[in-house]
Order: structure tokens, then C-alpha cells, then sequence
């Protein structure tokens, strides 16, 4: 029932190969499931809406690359725009103020407020080695503010002890006054769980930012939230200046929808995921990896995963920059970028990794033949000079039979490598926002035509 | 019915959050009713009054539906469940001949209720002494405060009751649950850390002694994905059943009303490992509507047994579909 989304689009795929473009004829059906999926992902309907007709727009008139097929072509789309609405890679806190720097924690009930301040506290303590105060303002929930010092024990940060007869305003106040005279460097202030519709409660933490005038206003949720995701995030966000969202409870099964709900809502930057109980649970916020769970693509983010694992970091970032520039993607990046394939287990292993439809689709292969290829195309540039690796476009005639003859391969293989070359040139400017994972999966799409 | 509709109709369009009105009447006299239509009308509020458009348009059209698809989808209700409702609404327009967008939406609200009736089934703890109840679900969900309002609930029927606090992991889970038998004067049964099963266990064997009639066992919130954890609470289920053959008597699993389409999977999950019998459903005084639960209905349907309408020791109510369905159309 719960088919991913790779999955719904392998069945509207078969209907649009062989196409060029990405027409509103081609791609009404694989709109129409795209929706689908992102609502039983939760996301909010309205958001869905908006995202459906942003896709459209961007995807109309969208080149399908050969070996692609415009549901390919499509999912690319989709992907690249919900990463891309998902937010930048991750934005630490911001603690650049005198110190202390205050940090209010506020959400629904049973969000994860408190385990969050608790895996912060850890955090900053252990990583970023800040002295750390942590305070409960939560006067109602019964238990909260012991809950609150087993937590700050378990992370090793310092609590401020409250009561249940005080007022939240009188106890935040009294933590950040003792903390500068401790010279505490961050101060987090863990608050009560409340409903936007509840009014008197709304105004209490509105005064109590108001007072402490954090630094930073972190907005706690679950990512199971359902459709009201968007009614909660507006209201919190139109009561209180937030300067971040939190995500908790990422390491369940939920497709986590609401996380893009509250990001389009409240345009705020997402900045950690909580993935468990314990106070090591707590991690940057990948937007491509949610991107992926709420389309339901999970073998994609095990690919991304392993991608990650096989390539030398530098050299990716280095690639990266290169790519952003947007000039200068050359043979020897091409010839480095198969050799990090190879490193990654070549395209055998990677293509398990693949959405089994996707896989399918696009290498219609038999087995092995791929890595065949990656050292044939290896060998290739391997007989080509420096020069003529920076510059393909050098490689005339008799520059192709010499470069052919040292590989031992016929010239055409020679052409096609020079032509699937110009054709991924052309889909790293398309994929340069998407990230590795897009590359890869691009990459993918690509090799496969090598036979043909 | 209608007449109902109208004067909810009236409010929608008054600002949101009118905090005077709602906090005139003392809290504890306003029926769960007017909690949760309270709180729906807010949202309507916001939503600029959407019923209202309904009934303004005065003809059956496409876009009639396509809002009431709309109401469906953003309740919570899903995409399958909703399509089965909006398909047996329509055959029932045809049959009918609905012609006004009242009839139609009135046909429809009596689709979902005929599909939530059957999970109205009061539970009823006679029959067993000690009658032992197992409380479940992932984290954050309200199982321990609803075990807090579930004590005065019984309590208030003549029923004497015990509290096991078997959460052992969480940060002061133990103590959360002292302070609500403080408040219904209630003894907990807890042991320093240790094995939430064995304190299970020591809580049945204490209400056996003391002739006590219904024991309310805590436990730790989890998420299916964490399978050791999903085994540590069968083994719960197994102790139990070890101390009395014929227990757990009921097997709740609580879930919040604010969570989406996961709370599907999570009553499949629970009631593979410790067999759920019946559901409570908190939360219900926000603004989201828990329609999943019509979803639940269809794919897996548990008895929803009491529902959750706030944070006080009172804010517990069973559960009557036709006024869960009159607060999703209010
Ligand atoms: N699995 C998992 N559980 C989490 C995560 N974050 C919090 N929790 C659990 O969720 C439950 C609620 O967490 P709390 O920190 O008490 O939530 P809160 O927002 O402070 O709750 P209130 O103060 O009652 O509003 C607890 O059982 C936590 O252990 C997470 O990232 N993953
Ligand atoms: N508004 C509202 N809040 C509720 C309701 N039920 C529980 N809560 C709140 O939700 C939060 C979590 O409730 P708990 O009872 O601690 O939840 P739990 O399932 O025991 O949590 P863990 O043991 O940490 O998994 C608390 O802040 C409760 O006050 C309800 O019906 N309405
Ligand atoms: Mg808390
Ligand atoms: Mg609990």
C-alpha cells in the first residue's frame, strides 16, 4: 500500500520512454502519484499543492538526457526541488553573542523538548567544549524538572535548579543572571509543552523570549506529525521570532513529511535531527536524506551512504567547487570520478543500491558488464595526454585512432566515450545543486548507454 | 445537526483564539464536546471558514468534492480511506439523488461515522480481579498522563486501582508517575531502575494481595523500528501473562492524535508484538483531528476506547464516533 514513490513512478515510466521533453502531457500521471506520495508521507496538503505546481514549472521543457526516460528525468525534478526547499546542508547554532547565549526550546507536547536539551547540552559540551547551563521552566508537567536534571547529569552539563511554585520568567531570568556570574557560555532553557490554540500558554513563552531575548528560538517537533504540522509551525512561528527547527524522532519509521510542512511554513532552517532516545541521538540535518525518506527513496540514501564512504573526501569537495563554478569538468574529472566508482564497489554493487524499478529501468544490462565498461573507459583516457584530457575538444581524427589503438578498442568507442562525456558536461550543470546522490544516480543513467 | 453547524459556523468566522471566551467558563464544566469544537473552530478560523464556502456554493459540482476531499486530506484521514469514502458517497448521491451540498456532506459525515461505529466499544474492566491493563505506545504518545486520568476514571466508578511503573529507561518516568498517584491517592509499585517486566510482575502479585481491581501498567515509549525494544515489551506481555493466565485484560495502545499516516504502522507494529485491544487516542484538544483513525478503521481496526482532551486529570473521555465525526465536519 505504502509503495514508494520510485516504485508508483515505474509503472507511469513505462507509458513515457522514449520521450524527449518533459511535456504536461508526459508527465500528468507521474505528477498525480508524486502527490501521492508526498501525502502519505504527511506532508500538508496545501504545501503539497505548491510543491506540485513548482515541479511542473520547473520540470516543463526539461531535456531527458539519452538514457533516461522522462520519469527518471522527472523523479530528478522532484528530488532536486524538495532538497532544495528542505534548506541548506547544516546550520550549527549561533552562539556568536556576549555570552551567555540563551537558547529556547519550545513545541508541542511530548515533542522531545527536553531530551533535545539534554543531547545539546552534550553536544556543546563534548564538541564544541562550552560550559553549559540547562534550566526547566516547565512548571506544569509533572516530573518535568527532575526529568530535566536526570538528563543534564546524564550529559554532564550544569542544571539550574527550579521549582514547581515559580514562575517561568522569574526562573529563566535567575539561571541567566547566574550564569554570567559563572561565566557559562550557553544557557538552554527548556520550556513546557503547549498547543498553539492555547492562548494563555502562547502568551507565557511569548513573554519569556521576550525577556531572555535568546539568541536562538529552536522549534521542537516530531517528525510523525501529521497534517496539522502546518497549523502548529504557523502559529509558533507567528508568536515567536524561531530561529531553527529541531526534528525529532527521525530514527522511526515515519516518512516525515512534516518536516517540509514546517520548513515552507516557517522558512526556517532546520538544524538537527533527533535519532533516538539517548543523548547521543542528536545530528545534523541532511535535507537531501529527508528529501529522499519522504519520497520514500530509502535505497537511495544507503547509496548516497556508501557513495559517500567510497570518496575521498577532499577530492569530493574539491570536485564540488568545481562543479559549483560550474566550469571546467574535463576528462581527468571524469576519468577520477570512475575511479571513485571503482572505489565504491563498482556499478554492480552500486546498482543494488538502486530502487529496484529505477535499476531495472535504466540497466538493462547483463550483469557485469558495467565494471567491463568502467575500466574500458579507463583505459581510453589513460591514452589520452594531459592535454587533450583538459581539452576534449582537441581530439580529432587522428588523435581518436591513436588514442583507440593504445586502449586497444575500435574509434567508436573512443567517439562514444567523447560523446557521453559531453553528455554528462551537460548533466553536472543540470544536477550541480542535487548533490552526490544525484550525480551518482545520473551517472548511472548514463553508463548503461555506453553499450548501446 | 445542522442547526449544530450553523451556530459552529457563526464562530469560524470570529477572530481566532478568543482567549476571554474560553477562559470565562472554569475549565472542568465544558463537555469534551465543546473542547474539541472549541479548538476545531479555531482551526476553521484560520482555515478562513471552510465549511462555510461549502454551503455558500449552493450546487453539487466537482469542486464540492474536491473540498470535501480536501476537509478528508487534511484531518488525517489518508489517501486510501479517503478515496473509500468519497466513492461511497458518491454512490450514495446517485442513489439518493443528493442534490444540495448539505445532503452531500451530510451523507458523507454519516459514511465516516458508519465506518468509525464499530470502533465505539466502552471498555468495561469487570469480569477479572485484579482486571490488568497493559499501556503502550512510541514516545511522547501521553500513555503515563493518560494512566493518570485513567485512575480517576475508574476510580470514580468504584473501582479501586493500582499503578505499576514499568517505564524504567526514561529520565524521572518513575517519578511522573508518582506524582499522578499522588493525585488520585493511588499507590504506584516501582523499583529502583531494573526490569520493567519484574515490576509488572511485583504490581500484579501486590494487587492479588490486596484485592485491588484494576492494574495499570506504564511502559516506556518505543518506536516499532527498535526491535529489541518491540521484544523487551512482548516479554512484558509474557510476565504478565505469567503472573495471572488470563491477563493482560486490555491491551491500549496510545496514540497521539496530532501524528499522521505512521500511526497506522504503529498499531500494526504493537499488535504483532504484545496484541492490542483497544486504543486511546490523545491530544484531541489541539487543532489536529486524528482522522487516522478512520484509516485504522479500515486497515486494521482496534476499539478506540477513550480519547484525550488535555492535560488536567480529567480531560479523559470514551470514545463516540458520531460526535469524533460532527468535530472533523464542525
Ligand atoms: N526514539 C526517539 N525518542 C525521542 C527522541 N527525542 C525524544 N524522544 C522521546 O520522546 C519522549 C518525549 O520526550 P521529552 O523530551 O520528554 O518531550 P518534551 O517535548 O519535553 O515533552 P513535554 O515536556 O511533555 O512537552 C521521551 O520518551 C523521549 O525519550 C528521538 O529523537 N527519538
Ligand atoms: N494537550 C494535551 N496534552 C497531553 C494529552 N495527553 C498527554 N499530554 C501531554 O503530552 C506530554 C507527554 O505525555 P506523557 O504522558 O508523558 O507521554 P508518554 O507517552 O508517557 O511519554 P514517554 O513515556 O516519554 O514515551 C505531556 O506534556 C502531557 O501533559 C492530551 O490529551 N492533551
Ligand atoms: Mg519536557
Ligand atoms: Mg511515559
Amino acid at each position: 500500500m505504502l509503495d514508494n514513490l520510485t516504485q508508483r513512478l515505474a509503472k507511469v515510466m513505462k507509458t513515457l520512454r522514449g520521450e524527449a521533453r518533459l511535456t504536461e502531457e508526459n508527465i500528468a500521471d507521474a505528477l498525480r502519484e508524486v502527490r501521492m506520495a508526498l501525502l502519505e508521507a504527511d506532508v500538508a496538503l496545501p504545501v503539497v499543492k505548491e510543491f506540485i505546481a513548482a515541479v511542473k514549472e520547473k520540470a516543463l521543457g526539461e531535456e531527458v538526457i539519452a538514457s533516461l526516460t522522462p520519469g527518471q528525468a522527472l523523479v530528478g525534478v522532484v528530488h532536486g526541488e524538495l532538497t532544495r526547499l528542505m534548506g541548506a546542508a547544516h546550520e550549527g547554532l549561533n552562539l556568536a553573542t556576549q555570552p551567555p547565549a540563551v537558547v529556547l526550546m519550545a513545541g508541542l507536547q511530548g515533542a522531545g523538548k527536553t531530551t533535545t536539551v539534554g543531547k545539546l547540552g552534550k553536544y556543546l559540551k563534548e564538541n564544541l567544549k562550552k560550559k553549559v547551563l540547562v534550566v526547566s521552566c516547565d512548571v506544569y508537567r509533572p516530573a518535568a524538572i527532575q526529568q530535566l536534571q536526570t538528563v543534564a547529569e546524564q550529559a554532564g552539563v550544569e542544571f539550574f535548579p527550579s521549582t514547581t511554585a515559580e514562575k517561568p520568567e522569574a526562573i529563566a531570568l535567575a539561571a541567566v543572571d547566574w550564569a554570567r556570574r559563572h561565566y557559562c557560555d550557553v544557557v538552554l532553557v527548556d520550556t513546557a509543552g503547549r498547543l498553539a490554540v492555547d492562548a494563555a500558554m502562547m502568551a507565557e513563552i511569548k513573554a519569556l523570549h521576550g525577556a531572555l531575548n535568546p539568541i536562538e528560538t529552536l522549534f521542537v517537533v516530531d517528525a510523525m506529525l501529521g497534517q496539522d504540522a502546518v497549523n502548529t509551525a504557523r502559529a509558533f512561528n507567528e508568536t515567536l521570532p524561531l530561529t531553527g527547527v529541531v526534528l525529532t524522532k527521525l530514527d522511526g519509521d515515519a516518512r516525515g513529511g512534516a518536516a517540509l510542512s514546517v520548513r515552507h511554513v516557517t522558512g526556517k532552517p532546520i538544524k538537527f535531527s533527533g535519532v533516538g532516545e539517548k543523548l547521543s541521538g542528536l545530528e545534523a540535518f541532511h535535507p537531501e536524506r529527508m528529501a529522499s525518506r519522504i519520497l520514500g527513496m530509502g535505497d537511495v540514501l544507503s547509496l548516497i551512504e556508501e557513495a559517500k564512504k567510497g570518496l575521498d573526501e577532499e577530492k569530493a569537495m574539491a570536485f564540488a567547487k568545481k562543479l559549483k563554478s560550474g566550469k571546467g569538468f574535463d576528462l581527468n574529472d571524469f576519468k577520477e570520478q570512475i575511479g571513485q566508482m571503482r572505489k565504491m564497489g563498482g556499478m554492480a554493487a552500486l546498482m543494488d543500491k538502486m530502487p529496484a524499478q529505477i535499476a531495472q529501468a535504466a540497466g538493462q544490462l547483463p550483469a557485469g558488464t558495467e565494471d567491463k565498461m568502467i575500466r574500458r573507459v579507463e583505459g581510453i583516457i589513460n591514452s589520452m595526454t594531459p592535454a587533450e584530457r583538459a581539452k576534449p575538444e582537441l581530439i580529432k581524427a587522428s588523435r581518436k585512432r591513436r588514442i583507440a589503438m593504445g586502449a586497444g578498442v575500435q574509434v567508436q568507442e573512443v567517439n562514444r566515450l567523447l560523446n557521453q562525456f559531453e553528455q554528462t558536461q551537460k548533466m553536472m550543470k543540470q544536477f550541480t545543486k542535487g548533490g552526490i546522490g544525484k550525480l551518482m544516480r545520473g551517472m548511472k543513467g548514463m553508463l548503461p548507454g555506453m553499450g548501446r | 445537526m445542522f442547526g449544530f453547524l450553523k451556530k459552529k459556523g457563526g464562530e469560524a468566522v470570529s477572530p481566532p483564539a478568543d482567549p476571554a471566551a474560553t477562559t470565562e467558563t472554569p475549565e472542568q464544566s465544558l463537555s469534551w464536546r465543546e473542547r474539541l469544537f472549541g479548538g476545531l473552530a479555531r482551526t476553521r478560523a484560520q482555515l478562513g471558514g471552510k465549511l462555510k464556502t461549502i454551503f455558500s456554493r449552493g450546487k453539487v459540482d466537482d469542486e464540492l468534492l474536491e473540498e470535501l476531499e480536501t476537509l478528508l486530506l487534511t484531518s488525517d484521514v489518508g489517501l486510501e480511506a479517503t478515496q473509500h469514502l468519497l466513492d461511497a458517497l458518491k454512490a450514495r448521491a446517485k442513489k439518493d439523488k443528493l442534490e444540495t451540498p448539505e445532503a452531500i456532506q451530510e451523507a458523507l459525515s454519516q459514511a465516516l461515522a458508519e465506518l468509525l461505529a464499530p470502533l465505539e466499544q466502552p471498555l468495561s474492566v469487570d469480569g477479572h480481579q485484579p482486571y490488568v491493563i497493559m499501556i503502550a505506545g512510541v514516545n511522547g504518545a501521553g500513555k503515563t498522563t493518560s494512566i493518570g486520568k485513567l485512575a480517576k476514571y475508574f476510580q470514580s466508578q468504584g473501582k479501586s486501582v493500582l499503578l505499576a511503573a514499568g517505564d524504567t529507561f526514561r529520565a524521572a518516568a518513575r517519578e511522573q508517575l508518582m506524582t499522578w498517584g499522588e493525585r488520585n491517592n493511588v499507590t504506584v509499585i516501582a523499583q529502583d531502575g531494573g526490569d520493567p517486566a519484574a515490576v509488572v510482575f511485583d504490581a500484579i502479585s501486590a494487587a492479588k494481595a490486596r484485592s485491588i481491581d484494576v492494574v495499570l501498567a506504564d511502559t516506556a515509549g518505543r518506536l516499532p523500528t527498535q526491535l529489541h525494544l518491540m521484544e523487551e515489551i512482548a516479554k512484558v506481555r509474557r510476565v504478565i501473562q505469567k503472573a495471572d493466565a488470563s491477563a493482560p485484560h486490555e491491551v491500549l495502545l496510545v496514540l497521539d492524535a496530532n501524528i499522521g499516516q505512521n500511526a497506522l504502522a504503529q498499531v500494526k507494529a504493537f499488535d504483532k508484538s504484545i496484541h492490542v485491544t483497544g486504543l486511546v487516542l490523545t491530544k484531541l484538544d489541539g487543532t489536529a483531528k486524528g482522522g487516522v483513525i478512520a484509516a485504522i478503521a479500515r486497515q486494521c481496526p482496534k476499539p478506540i476506547r477513550f480519547i484525550g482532551v488535555g492535560e488536567g486529570i480529567d480531560d479523559l473521555r470514551p470514545f463516540v464516533a458520531r460526535d469524533f465525526v460532527d468535530a472533523i465536519f464542525a
